[in-house]
């Protein structure tokens, strides 16, 4: 079995985030792996960590990043949790690159780790980068790489090399299925997150992040980044700051002041 | 409302097509802004959305005819609404009418299909707009509200046919000048190989009976959390007195005490008033709820993060703030 996982590098939802020249501002000071991407590593980990210990050792969990070089914040992180291996693919023609950029880059990327002639059974995504929150790469990778695409998996299986996913969408409880290979989203949802060990963290630290770059995985250039973005960033600017909050202490009155202001401000 | 200033073809994304949810009636005024609306169905629409359509002047209803065959191997009827099914069927109706603009609603499943039909069509796409308008030289630009609410973006679609999810609460419903005679037509609907392969073993359809509005789409949204303890009972007779609908923090959830949970990974709500009760305000909570205009929060932590981002807020309990404030509410009503 054989596994990419695909990590977004995001501004921690923590910090302070920003805009600079309307493009999302990824200071390594604030940048760190997109939370919900643990939940796909986690996933992946799961898969291999149930198979008999022979074709474990024959398989692999490989992360791959769309990223510049900070990225690598993210794939250490991904090292951490357990991965086998890590790819960054960093280009400046990338730069700019909207969703279908994203998704060309992620899925030549799928393709070239192929070119050594062992397929990649599943690329498992985030269900959202946190940055933008598109939820829509993971979609636009599996019809790239024209492969099936499930997405938003609360429960995941894969036996006999088929994919069988539990989901819940607003509208309904759904089982779906897929051939491998396939393309597979998980929810927040679908697990919780391994904490990495001491011996993996240590390990990180040295392991070795393959670059790759646009040439290396036969990206045309014109169709990533901003040559091949199909929309223009216009402005970016930060809210004006919510006036200074009413605030009541109750001391018996205060769900009448509540009420008041409701009625006052015509909310109800 | 302006004139559009172009002569666009504007598809509304209308699915299911067995009622009309405000979120729609947005879509089709937001369309009528950017030029002559048509929507798109997945199935037959009933009497009563027709005349719902033709009130917000749509003339034609394009109806896809999946083939059977695939969609049986797809796993019958619950396949229809595949986004790669819906995808392919934007896909045709854009090819068939030569429209300029597509305009879907921000669920998950109508992101997925307007992103495969962007890729199909090379089009541009805009994932949850909060406003759509259109700049001098007549490109459609969207707003965008990002980084849970605290940045303003704009951008303007480069390429010829734009897709757009558009978030609830963008825009107030309003109904054409007068109403039109609104015709359903056959869209003849191909499926792209190499999409196949995924199939609906089973799908259990949720039955949307709780009398409140969704919590998507409602103007006014009431949330519990962590400090209800459990017993949503004090929440639900507050949302029930202000007509509101009713969501939860995702700890809330993950406890079994709510099915819905507003956030990030969530519901992302943009209502016109969002009341959070024993909810500390984490920024994954936050993330999708901060857009909201008017923000309130019951707490009994003077210290609440919450707080930072309120307009009103009530240092309390909530088991006596929200039902004092409900009775206070209802008098007012009757009164
Ligand atoms: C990847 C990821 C994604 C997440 N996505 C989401 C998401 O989409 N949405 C979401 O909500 N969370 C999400 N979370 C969880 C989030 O981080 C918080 O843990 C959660 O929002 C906290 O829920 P809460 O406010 O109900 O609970 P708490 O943080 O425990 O807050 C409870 C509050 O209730 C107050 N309180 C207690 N008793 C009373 C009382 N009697 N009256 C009034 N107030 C009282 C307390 O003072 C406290 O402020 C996510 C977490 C992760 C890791
Ligand atoms: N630049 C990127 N590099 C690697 N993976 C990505 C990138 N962008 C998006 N993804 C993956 O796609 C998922 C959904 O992203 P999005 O559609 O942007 O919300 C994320 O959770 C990641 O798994």
């Amino acid at each position: 079995m054989r596994i990419v996982v695909a990590v977004k590098y995001v501004p921690d939802i923590n910090a302070e985030r920003r805009f600079v020249d309307c493009r999302v501002d990824r200071d390594p000071g604030v940048g760190t792996l997109n939370e919900l991407d643990e939940n796909a590593l986690e996933a992946a980990l799961r898969i291999l960590d149930a198979l008999p210990e022979d074709e474990r050792a024959a398989s692999e969990v490989v992360a791959l990043t769309v990223a510049p070089a900070d990225g690598d914040v993210a794939l250490r992180k991904s090292f951490q949790m357990g991965v086998d291996r890590a790819v960054r693919v960093t280009d400046d023609v990338l730069a700019g690159s909207d969703y279908f950029g994203t998704a060309t880059a992620l899925a030549a990327g799928v393709r070239r780790l192929e070119s050594d002639g062992a397929p990649v059974d599943l690329v498992i995504t985030g269900m959202a980068a946190l940055d933008g929150l598109g939820s829509v790469v993971p979609a636009l990778v599996g019809a790239e790489l024209g492969r099936p695409a499930i997405t938003l998996a609360k429960k995941v299986d894969v036996a006999d090399g088929v994919l069988t996913v539990g989901r819940e969408t607003d509208e309904a409880s759904e089982t779906l299925t897929a051939p491998l290979p396939a393309v597979l989203s998980v929810a927040d949802t679908a697990n919780t997150p391994r904490m990495p060990n001491f011996k993996l963290i240590m390990a990180a630290r040295t392991k070795q992040i393959e670059q790759w770059s646009a040439a290396d995985i036969g990206i045309d250039p014109s169709a990533v980044g901003t040559a091949g973005a199909r929309t223009e960033a216009l402005s970016a600017a930060p809210r004006p700051a919510r006036a200074e909050v009413e605030l009541v202490v109750d001391k018996g009155e205060g769900g009448t002041a509540l009420a008041e202001y409701l009625i006052r401000n015509e909310l109800v | 409302m302006s004139e559009p200033t172009r002569n666009r073809t504007v598809l509304v994304l209308l699915d299911p097509a067995t009622e009309v949810r405000s979120s729609a009636l947005e879509l089709l005024t937001i369309a009528r802004g950017l030029g002559r609306v048509e929507a798109v169905t997945l199935e037959a629409p009933t009497v009563e959305v027709l005349a719902q359509l033709g009130a917000y002047g749509v003339e034609t209803v394009h109806q896809a005819e999946v083939p059977t065959g695939v969609l049986r191997d797809a796993g019958g009827d619950g396949a229809l609404h595949l986004p790669s099914v819906v995808a392919a069927t934007l896909a045709s109706a854009v090819r068939r009418t030569d429209a300029d603009v597509v305009l879907a609603p921000a669920t998950f499943g109508a992101k997925e299909a307007a992103a495969l039909a962007a890729h199909a069509l090379g089009a541009g796409l805009v994932i949850d707009a909060a406003a759509v308008g259109e700049d001098a030289d007549g490109r459609v630009v969207a707003g965008k509200r990002v980084f849970a609410g605290a940045w303003d973006t704009r951008c303007a679609v480069t390429a010829d046919v734009a897709i757009l999810t558009v978030r609830a609460n963008a825009v107030v419903p309003e109904p054409a000048e007068a109403p039109v005679a609104t015709e359903v037509d056959a869209l003849p609907v191909e499926l792209p190989a190499g999409t196949a392969g995924v199939v609906v073993t089973s799908r259990e359809v949720k039955e949307r009976t709780s009398g409140r509005p969704s919590l998507e789409e409602a103007a006014v949204v009431v949330a519990g959390g962590r400090g209800t303890g459990g017993d949503f009972g004090a929440v639900e007779e507050f949302a029930d007195a202000v007509g509101a609908a009713v969501g939860a923090s995702r700890d809330a959830v993950f406890e079994g005490w709510f099915d819905r949970y507003i956030g990030q990974t969530g519901v992302t709500i943009a209502p016109r008033l969002y009341v959070g009760a024993g909810i500390s305000g984490a920024p994954h909570h936050r993330g999708g709820m901060q857009a909201s205009q008017v923000i309130v929060a019951v707490n009994s932590d003077p210290e609440a993060p919450i707080f930072e981002i309120c307009d009103f807020a009530v240092v309390g309990d909530l088991t006596d703030v929200l039902p004092q404030a409900a009775a206070a509410i209802r008098a007012h009503r009757e009164g």
